[in-house]
């Protein structure tokens, strides 16, 4: 590690010189022509700057029922009841505020937040469709709200344990271990081999590019049995497409079971708010909920019409990607340069193109989500322990890093990871384990000016 | 329109433009130092009148409130909703002070879900047609006192933006549903008499009006001059970082909230009923109070008298041909939409056709608000500030 010291301080010296010229100099339009320059608190809300001003109209309506609460039905504004019965929130953005992160519960109980729910599923898959199967009396997740006459199923509660490491350099650190348990239990106990998994909500920045990379670029970047032998074996999670009937490549979600934009928001209005749409056209009331079951429905065939499904689906894939910050400072750049050396870029590929795209903003783009879409096992330290379509229960998807630096800016608060345990970019790093463990330990072995610099890039994403 | 080489630059650039931008525009020497610290005077003092303004007549209808309340009689819910709609006359163009995390939307303390969260869950409040039983009003089992302390916890349980208080949860109480295919909802005396809860139903009423009244009073108090408040930090930042916040405020306003979000969401979902004061019936005035709130902040004339140096002022200093584009784009915005039709709801109805007067009014003012919002953004560019607006 001294050599490599000694290589950032000549690096430092020699920046000023450098980056004007040759060298590899950073892109900050991270979301190509999607890319918007602005750090504010509205950085994530906002359209791609060159759709067509029909497009922005279908931006806007996809927008308002996103952003709007659902409502108890029956209401005068019938294009926006059906809320619940049960439900973890009542829009999209109660967690993914400002198109921003959700935050998991306040230990504290100071403040209500929002953002963290946990799905549920006993052992074995659908054998059609390969799904986790869903607990008889509490679903496929946990629903923590319902409408006024029908009751929640029951509440999380997360305990955190202090666990302490030190540095490379004596520097100690405290990263929060959780626990998950479930209070209140309205239908009984969970089944006894009940597998629950907590998953945050994240920026919902840039999803129409990431869906836009071509399958086989993907698969390229897959390594299922190590072959290289760089200790890193991304695979596809090969998931069922309702549209397809059939198997595709899992793009969203933290262990990406979800193929495509539109089924991520189908199953977020269904399993989220309780809203009922073509793709999910039975309310969420397992038999023994017989209030759910006999509460009043937002409208038939669907709660959310096809029409307004195709313009929320419009709307998240059409957000804009803040532009990168400060790519001209010698820490930016010096991080961005370890970011590859210590390994991070196996998994966190830098840069995409995007194929054809029936949106003209997203069709051949070069991109830098900092992703490879890809599963890896993250070890013991991390893993839910619940299977979900191809993926273990201990592998997850790599998560995009483009918009890690305005998390807090849009939020006022930043959680990292699948259930928001890292309070830092340096606490997430410190999580990883399994495929992730060798570039986790060259970060911690790193000398404090060199994490400064790597989290300095980290935080220009 | 290649967004890339000409991004980085003005990227890499932008400190730089903004120091350059004011003295790089045509022959005009642009505003002084002086003109854009007075400019962000007006608008201060402004904020603070306009809230004033709002305060005043919330509170001349919270008295007619209790007024009804103590006596429910026809004159006196009369009253009582003549009052919200002059009311909301003096709370639409303080719509133009959102979006920049100000103390109507900061994200810790903002309080505009409480004030004016749409669309209404009406079912959690009372009954609807359909569900004789719902809401907290009729069920006092679980409810048994209502208070500010059960509207505000309810509304903090859902962690963002809830329904249980406001404009529009007064607005339902008042008026009750809109059942009917061309007038506003038409709630009977009785509720607040004979009917179930009747008591209850006052009660729920008279505590919303109150806590509005509170929310108000803390924006005013936020904006008050030679306090320890927001007002004393808006003053102190940069006054580039004060003129981004306001033409912010009206750009995201103008385009994303008004011309999207309220007029053209509701233009082309054709549900008749969604429209943000569907109760009342009073959307199209809605929309005219937003639209001046927009010209308010732009020409720095504001309730009260206050006026002074003006956003249009800096501009025409930077610009005169934009200053006078963009005055020219204000003035058709608002005639356009002043043009519209009422009741708004005419116009959502499945099945009128797009070439109904009604309809292409509604259409005129979208596009009118559009244009200047492009033309808004253009003169924070004169002034050296880049802004996004959704």
């Amino acid at each position: 590690m001294t050599s490599r010291a000694a290589a950032v301080l000549v690096t430092l010296a020699l920046l000023g010189v450098a980056c004007g010229g040759g060298g590899s100099a950073l892109d900050a339009n991270l979301g190509g022509a999607t890319t918007r320059l602005d750090a504010s608190q509205n950085s994530f809300g906002l359209p791609a700057p060159q759709l067509t001003n029909e497009e922005r109209r279908i931006f806007e309506r996809g927008d308002s029922f996103f952003t709007q609460n659902w409502v108890t039905a029956p209401a005068s504004t019938d294009a926006r009841d059906g809320l619940g019965p049960t439900f973890n929130a009542q829009s999209c953005s109660s967690c993914h505020i400002r198109d921003g992160r959700g935050s998991p519960p306040d230990p504290t109980g100071e403040r209500a937040r929002l953002g963290l729910l946990l799905r549920l599923s006993i052992p074995g898959a659908d054998p059609v469709t390969g799904a986790p199967l869903p607990d008889p009396n509490y679903g496929g997740q946990l629903q923590d709200r319902s409408i006024l006459s029908v009751p929640a199923e029951g509440r999380v509660v997360v305990t955190y344990e202090t666990v302490t490491g030190t540095y490379g350099d004596g520097t100690t650190y405290e990263l929060r271990a959780p626990t998950y348990t479930i209070a209140d239990l309205a239908f009984g106990p969970l089944a006894d081999d009940i597998l629950v998994s907590p998953r945050l909500a994240s920026q919902v920045i840039g999803m129409g590019l990431l869906e836009a990379i071509p399958d086989d670029d993907l698969l390229a970047l897959a390594d299922p049995d190590d072959e290289d032998g760089d200790g890193i074996s991304g695979r596809p999670n090969m998931v069922w497409d309702q549209r397809l009937e059939g198997p595709a490549i899992g793009r969203f979600g933290w262990k990406a079971n979800v193929p495509t934009v539109e089924q991520q928001v189908a199953g977020a209005f269904h399993g989220d708010i309780g809203i009922t749409s073509v793709l999910q056209p039975q309310e969420n009331c397992p038999s023994v909920q017989v209030d759910c079951a006999a509460a009043p429905d937002g409208g038939t065939p669907a709660e959310l019409t096809d029409d307004r499904l195709g313009t929320v689906t419009f709307y998240n894939r059409t957000l804009s990607v803040p532009a990168m910050r400060d790519t001209d400072t010698d820490a930016v750049q010096d991080g961005a340069e370890l970011f590859t050396e210590i390994g991070c870029a196996s998994c966190h590929t830098t840069t995409h193109t995007t194929g054809p795209s029936d949106v003209a903003t997203l069709a051949d783009q070069t991109i830098h989500p900092y992703t490879d879409l890809l599963l890896h096992d993250m070890g013991p330290g991390l893993a839910d322990g619940r299977p979900d379509f191809d993926a273990s229960g201990s592998e997850w998807r790599t998560p995009p890093l483009w918009g890690l630096g305005l998390i807090d800016d849009v939020n006022g608060a930043r959680f990292l990871l699948h259930d928001g345990r890292a309070r830092t970019i340096a606490e997430a790093i410190l999580w990883h384990g399994g495929e992730g463990e060798s570039s986790r330990e060259a970060f911690r072995m790193l000398s404090a000016d060199e994490r400064d610099a790597l989290l300095a890039f980290l935080e220009a994403l | 329109m290649s967004f890339s080489p000409s991004a980085i630059l003005r990227f890499v650039a932008l400190g730089i433009v903004a120091v350059l931008g004011l003295s790089a525009c045509g022959g005009d020497d642009g505003p002084s130092d002086d003109d854009l610290a007075q400019a962000v005077d007006t608008y201060a003092e402004g904020v603070h009148a306009s809230y004033e303004a709002s305060l005043a007549s919330a509170v001349a209808m919270d008295d007619a409130i209790d007024a009804f309340i103590a006596d429910p009689t026809d004159g006196n819910l009369q009253a009582a909703k003549d009052a919200w709609l002059a009311a909301r006359d003096d709370y639409g163009p303080t719509e133009a002070f959102r979006f920049y995390g100000g103390p109507i939307d900061d994200e810790e303390t903002g309080t505009e879900g409480l004030i004016n969260a749409w669309p209404l869950d009406e079912a959690y409040i009372d009954y609807v047609e359909g569900d004789a039983g719902a809401g907290i009003i009729n069920d006092p089992g679980s409810f048994p006192n209502i208070d500010a302390d059960l509207l505000v916890s309810l509304n903090e349980e859902g962690g963002e933006a809830n329904v249980s208080t406001g404009w529009h949860a007064i607005e339902f109480l008042l008026w009750g549903q809109d059942l009917s295919t061309d007038g506003p909802g038409n709630r009977p005396v009785s509720d607040y008499t004979t009917a179930d809860n009747a008591d209850r139903r006052g009660t729920y009423l008279a505590v919303a009006s109150d806590l509005l009244l509170v929310h108000l009073t803390e924006l005013v108090d936020a904006w008050a001059p030679g306090a320890d408040n927001y007002r004393a930090e808006f003053e102190s930042v940069e006054t580039d970082e004060a003129l981004r916040r306001i033409i912010t405020g009206i750009g995201e306003l103008s385009r994303g909230e008004l011309a999207g979000e309220r007029m053209n969401v509701a233009y082309s979902e054709r549900s008749q009923e969604d429209e943000h004061s569907c109760f009342s019936d009073n959307t199209t005035a809605d929309i005219v109070g937003n639209a001046k709130g927009i010209d308010m902040v732009l020409r720095g004339a504001y309730p009260g008298g206050v006026s002074g140096t003006s956003i249009l002022d800096l501009v025409d200093k930077a610009d005169g041909d934009l200053a006078e584009q963009l005055t020219g784009e204000i003035t058709v915005s608002l005639d356009a939409v002043e043009a519209i039709p009422a009741p708004f709801d005419q116009h959502l109805i499945d099945g009128v056709s797009d070439d109904d007067p009604g309809r292409m009014a509604v259409l005129t003012g979208i596009e009118a608000l559009e244009d200047q919002t492009d033309t808004i953004v253009s003169a924070a560019e004169a002034l050296g500030i880049t802004i996004n607006v959704s």
